[in-house]
């Protein structure tokens, strides 16, 4: 009977697709351990950095002679959006998460009657912006070369985009990606890089009345720690985006996994059942056979 | 024994040092300088040079290229760009740092680029 050796046939390729999607959550757990243990590390590094801003931004009373990164253009009309995304798919909703972000607040700002630029980091926000967004894009940097994600690879992408700055390219940038809360749970996230903002909640150290000194002065010290605290924090979110992709692939791969578990059994039922049905009709025939004659 | 100073050593990858030491010398844009418990808090850049960390009669030295000193009340941080141990600074590692330093040079724009490029080509000369 064709019916059974076709239920034989799809019981035998969901096995098979069982065994990858079970093998790619498995390379995801082990991937996902070591991305969360860079993101663990880098963390006090850019704690400080916030720490230390925001102390020298509280320090600088007027804005108007800050410099442009910290104070902004005076102007918001071009806003740069940064989008983060993973290399590769199979994780789920993450990358479509962070692109519907994205998307949100490109209609917002055009909406607004603002232009909007994009940069792309990772090719699977550039293939689903390009549809809509296609002229928008200025440039989309592409990680899947790199094998871990290190800090002159943020450095880069901070460089050309502090130098697009330096043009007047734009005057606000934000930057778009999935925040690792834990292993089910991946928020994507907008952050404004430039002007930089100091985080309001950072704790100030107690200097008991003495007073900070600066060397060679506040404004030199500004001028060279904001670069790179847009660097920082472009590290940061391509580290988070690394753990967090990591996280929803291995979470898709579970559930894909277990679907695909549940398909055997059914069709497994389906199959035997199918076997059962034939038996009885072929001793049916036989018995009838029997009696007549 | 005089109070310890609490020290901490960062680089964007990784905390390389975070423990109790007596003294630290950092390698400051307006020359090197060293801190104590109970120093006045300040904040000062630093050019590519060797941090020397000094406790009891152990002494660490690690090359930074670049970053900033902060000491606060509570101690020192150091935000290095990059840190490596000296005693691991050899080989392979030293060649790549010296072609960066060179590379810096070439690209030097602002006379400080061109001061912290010669920094780092004079330090590792040293080494």
């Amino acid at each position: 009977m064709a019916n059974l050796n076709e239920l034989k046939l799809r019981i035998r390729s969901v096995k098979s697709t069982q065994k990858i999607t079970k093998a790619k959550q498995m390379v995801a757990a082990a991937k996902l351990r070591k991305a969360e243990e860079a993101a663990t590390m880098a963390r006090p590094y850019a704690e400080r950095m916030e720490a230390v801003l925001a102390n020298l931004a509280s320090g600088v009373g007027d804005l108007s002679n800050a410099p442009k990164l910290l104070a902004g253009t005076g102007s918001d009309k071009v806003n740069l959006l940064i989008v983060a995304t993973a290399d590769r798919g199979l994780c789920g909703a993450f990358n479509t998460n962070i692109v519907r972000k994205a998307r949100e607040a490109i209609v917002r700002l055009q909406g607004e009657g603002k232009e909007v630029k994009i940069i792309c980091i990772g090719k699977k926000g550039r293939d689903q912006l390009k549809r809509l967004y296609g002229e928008l894009i200025i440039k989309t940097v592409e990680l899947s070369e790199v094998k871990k994600v290190g800090f002159a690879n943020a450095k880069e992408i901070a460089d050309d985009v502090l130098a697009r700055f330096e043009a007047g390219e734009f005057d606000i940038a934000h930057l778009f990606f999935g925040k690792f809360k834990n292993v089910l749970t991946q928020v994507p996230t907008e952050i404004q890089v430039i002007p930089a903002k100091a985080p309001e909640n950072a704790e100030l150290p107690d200097l008991a009345g003495a007073i900070y000194e600066y060397e060679p002065d506040e404004e030199e010290i500004l001028k060279t720690l904001l670069p790179r605290y847009v660097a920082v924090q472009m590290f940061r979110a391509l580290l988070e985006n690394a753990a967090s992709e990591q996280a929803a692939s291995m979470t898709a791969m579970d559930n894909a996994t277990r679907n695909a578990g549940d398909m055997i059994d059914d069709l497994t039922l389906q199959f035997n059942r199918a076997r059962q049905a034939k038996i009885t009709t072929e001793l049916i025939e036989i018995i009838a056979g029997a009696e007549s004659v | 024994m005089a109070e310890k100073l609490k020290f901490s050593l960062v680089s964007p990858e990784r905390e390389l040092v975070a423990r109790d030491v007596d003294q630290v010398v950092v390698p400051g844009a307006d020359g090197d300088f060293e801190v104590f418990a109970k120093h006045a808090p300040m904040m000062s850049t630093m050019l590519p040079g060797i941090v020397v960390v000094k406790d009891g009669t152990s002494e660490d030295r690690i090359f930074v290229r670049g970053g900033f000193a902060d000491v606060t009340p509570e101690g020192l941080t150091v935000l290095a760009e990059q840190a490596i141990l000296v005693e691991d600074l050899k080989g392979d590692l030293l060649g790549e740092q010296k072609n960066a330093a060179n590379n810096d040079l070439q690209a030097a724009q602002t006379p400080e680029e061109n001061l912290a490029a010669q920094r780092a080509i004079e330090v590792l000369g040293r080494l």
